[in-house]
């Protein structure tokens, strides 16, 4: 098949999924992951022959796999849709693909198939247990099956279906359709309990805040149009396009902005909300409401990689005008945000005791780092670490949500419900009962931490921090340092406290390891999260002569001038290795001899500024007040009492009190005395008065009629007889 | 050869003969037998046409042969109109005949 093809039928099994399980076998659960999982392998291997193909394809940067059909007519042009694989789109689509795959299986086992149903589980909340009896006729309490097992399996199936469009598509217009229907995938799966009041504030928080971000984006979009008048990345990244847009200033006369600077502010916050960069960052904490195969997916590996995707996409307009390594300033703002982002939510992590909510902390600022790097122009390294963080971050976790799973065995073997399977401070110790799930989680968060020359997350960091460095951003590389140094702390902060020491509750000690659906995702994203790093390793590494940076040279390509490399320093590589060794072994002394029943050890020497970051610097607070209690206020008093009540109802009263008035006057002037005196009556009358006066020309004699008939004839005759003859 | 004006002489005569016919008589068969006068001096001119301007078509006959399937034909219903009236009414006067008066 032409690879062109291919490509356009990427997306397809996802969507084909999501409608045969809607329509047809939501009653089957076999079928429905049956169908769901096929898809996905079936847009797996498609996206691994491309992506062969592509790695394949000499200059693939100057001559991507591309193809468009015209699709909306707009006056005189057509907005074109179409796909494009590109290096940078092609490696996107090697991790999506993977990830994807290996979370629907994950999913089969995280949804307890093969597990009888619940004895009171209820649509919309969480399975709560199965009784089972066994040959002896002892009873057990087990898992039990999701309730709403098909339904997930759509969801998810409608999701891949928008990352894929996204990731494949040529023109922002379809970008923006694949990131739309992901962002509903994503409040519809945060929302999956809908029945938990928690998931549904924290579905309807996250739509809300993307949304936020989703509008300025469109703007941009809009605005884009309206001065390239097209849509195509190949089209607008012309040197000629980039050059003039970076010189015409913008529309709006703030800060001197270009119409390109302008734009790529405009798309950027979109991402600030796709990406949950600050200050729109407060959904993804919350979003993890959801089932962990969604925060695995959409909250970590996919959705919010779209984001940065995007950015990465728009480079060259981001970086239009950028001379002699002056950053533009929609790359300042990048840089500022990206590497405050990277440090802030690092810190919230630290004082996080949710198992998954240190991960949304640690994607937050992950996704930061990425944002940063794109800031400072290191595009290779930006989409790098997108590359490592999508494995490693999916596999912690698919580890957390194998993690839970055991600590709900746990909880269902000893029957006390109010222990918490999520929080931390019940495990430790679970590294005996889960050795696959500790295993792979421990190299997922040496990963993470950037754990020195075998991790994939080493590498990727390194090359933000060496970039950072050898372009002289001293801020945003001691920010980056300083954030790495956090991300390894609390990245040991919590290996320790789930998986070493002993256990510090009844549960953990009866935690259980998981299916192997669970485990097999877990061992191959674990595989990635440590061989994908070995791709970008600089060729002057530590002086040595190694064979090419194969990533740098293949993702550099994308760009129509291929970044230059960056000689070797020891600076930022001793840097490295010193926060990512500094932290993970900080994080294991001090966290290691926490028994049950104590606090966190930093609580103390860390006094009130433990206490803002467990509470995430008091942002949902500030929200609270500055946005949410006036929205609420406006509603009430503005909408509801004044414009509702008074104005609009005023309206509508007086409307009703006019409309007799108008009509009254209109009968008794009007309708009265004109319609029906003169036109009815009269004509009535009229008609009358005629017929009376002429009946007597109706003699009923035929001869008479015959006569009249012969005169008007011959008087006819006679006048066109004398008036016709020439 | 007798020329064409003379034919259309005379049809002109045998149509206002039977137009005074028509207008004059008081009963209501010889009203009839007026305009089947009139018919037939409508023939004579289209045969005397044709004759003279157009002999090569056929179409002067096939007109005639029409107007005589024509008349043939009114004269029956008007015949049978007639004995209707007479049968209801004893007479077959025309101008006693004036039901559809005011």
């Amino acid at each position: 098949m032409a690879t062109e093809t291919l490509i356009w039928l990427l997306p397809l099994p996802p969507i084909l999924a999501f409608f045969l399980i809607v329509l047809f076998t939501n009653r089957s659960k076999w079928f429905s992951h049956t169908i769901a999982v096929g898809a996905a392998l079936l847009s797996w291997l498609g996206s691994m022959i491309v992506f062969i193909r592509a790695v394949q394809t000499e200059h693939l940067g100057q001559h991507p796999f591309e193809s468009s059909i015209p699709w909306l007519a707009t006056g005189d042009t057509f907005l074109k849709i179409g796909v494009l694989v590109d290096p940078l789109a092609a490696v996107t689509l090697f991790f999506v693909a993977w990830t994807v795959l290996m979370i629907f299986i994950y999913s089969v086992g995280y949804n307890n198939f093969g597990q009888p149903k619940g004895d009171h589980d209820k649509p919309g909340l969480p399975p709560h247990g199965a009784t089972a009896t066994d040959n002896q006729g002892h009873n057990h309490a087990v898992l039990s099956i999701e309730p709403m097992y098909s339904r997930f399996f759509a969801f998810i199936g409608l999701f891949a279906f928008g990352m894929y469009t996204l990731v494949v598509s040529d023109n922002l217009l379809t970008l923006f359709v694949g990131w739309e229907i992901m962002g509903l995938c994503s409040y519809l799966l945060i929302g999956f309990w809908f029945q938990k009041p928690s998931a549904r504030a924290a579905a309807i928080k996250a739509f809300i805040t993307t949304r936020v971000g989703d509008v300025f984006m469109l703007l941009g979009v809009a605005y884009l149009y309206s001065e390239t008048n097209t849509l195509s990345f190949r089209e607008i990244f012309t040197p000629e396009n980039l050059i003039r847009l970076a010189e015409k200033p913008s529309v709006l006369p703030i800060l001197g902005l270009s119409t390109a600077g302008l734009i790529g502010v405009l798309l950027f916050i979109g991402t600030i909300g796709k990406s949950a960069q600050w200050p729109l960052h407060v959904w993804l904490p919350d979003a993890m409401e959801g089932p962990t195969p969604v925060s695995a997916m959409i909250h970590a590996a996919t959705m919010v990689s779209a984001g940065v995707y995007m950015v990465i996409r728009m480079f060259p307009l981001l970086s239009a005008g950028m001379e002699n390594g002056q950053l533009t300033a929609a790359m300042q703002l990048m840089a500022v945000i990206g590497s405050f982002t990277a440090l802030f939510a690092a810190t919230i992590a630290v004082a996080q005791n949710d198992i998954k909510r240190v991960l949304a902390y640690s994607t937050i600022s992950q996704l930061g780092f990425m944002i940063a790097a794109l800031g400072i122009g290191a595009y290779v390294a930006a989409a790098f670490h997108l590359v490592t963080h999508a494995f490693f971050k999916a596999l912690l976790f698919l580890g957390s949500g194998s993690v839970i799973h055991g600590m709900e065995h746990g909880v269902l073997h000893t029957g006390n419900h109010h222990v918490d399977p999520q929080d931390m401070y019940n495990m430790g110790g679970l590294r005996k009962k889960m050795p696959v799930t500790f295993w792979t989680f421990l190299i997922g968060g040496f990963a993470l931490s950037g754990f020195p020359l075998v991790t994939a997350g080493f590498w990727s960091k390194d090359e933000i921090l060496a970039d950072a460095f050898g372009h002289h951003h001293w801020v945003v590389f001691g920010t980056l340092a300083l954030a790495a140094l956090l991300t390894a702390f609390y990245t040991m902060r919590q290996i320790t406290l789930t998986f070493l020491g002993e256990p510090r509750t009844e549960e953990a000690r009866h935690a259980h390891e998981t299916p192997w659906t669970m485990l097999l995702p877990l061992v191959v994203l674990a595989v990635f999260a440590v061989t994908f790093g070995w791709v970008g390793i600089p060729e002057d590494f530590m002086g040595l002569r190694l064979p090419p940076n194969w990533f740098h040279e293949f993702v550099g390509g994308t760009l129509l001038e291929h970044p230059e490399k960056l000689t070797f320093n020891w600076l930022p590589l001793l840097t490295s290795l010193f926060v990512a060794l500094g932290g993970l072994s900080l994080g294991w002394v001090v966290y290691i001899k926490v028994k049950a029943g104590m606090g966190d050890p930093l609580a103390k020497p860390l006094g009130r500024v433990y206490g803002w970051m467990k509470n995430k610097w008091y942002h949902d607070q500030v929200y609270d007040t500055l946005f949410i209690k006036p929205a609420y206020w406006i509603s009430e008093q503005f909408t509801y009492l004044f414009m509702d009540r008074k104005v609009i109802d005023g309206f509508l009263h007086l409307f009703a009190r006019l409309t007799p008035w108008i009509g009254k006057g209109l009968r008794e002037k009007i309708d009265l005395p004109v319609i029906n005196g003169v036109i009815g009556d009269g004509s009535a009358r009229v008609t009358q008065y005629f017929g009376r006066r002429l009946k007597f020309v109706q003699t009923g004699k035929v001869q008479q009629y015959m006569l009249a008939a012969l005169v008007f004839t011959f008087a006819t005759l006679v006048y066109f007889l004398f008036t016709l003859r020439p | 050869m007798i020329p064409l004006s003379w034919y259309l002489l005379f049809a002109a005569a045998l149509f206002c003969i039977g137009l005074f016919g028509v207008l004059s008589r008081k009963n209501a068969v010889a009203i009839l037998m007026g305009i089947e006068l009139m018919l037939n001096a409508v023939n004579v001119n289209l045969i005397a046409f044709w004759r003279y301007l157009a002999p090569a078509g056929i179409a002067g006959q096939a007109f005639a042969i029409m107007v005589f399937a024509v008349a043939a034909a009114e004269v029956a219903v008007g015949l049978a109109l007639i004995i209707s009236v007479y049968r209801r009414r004893d007479t077959v006067a025309a101008d006693e005949i004036d039901m559809l008066k005011w």
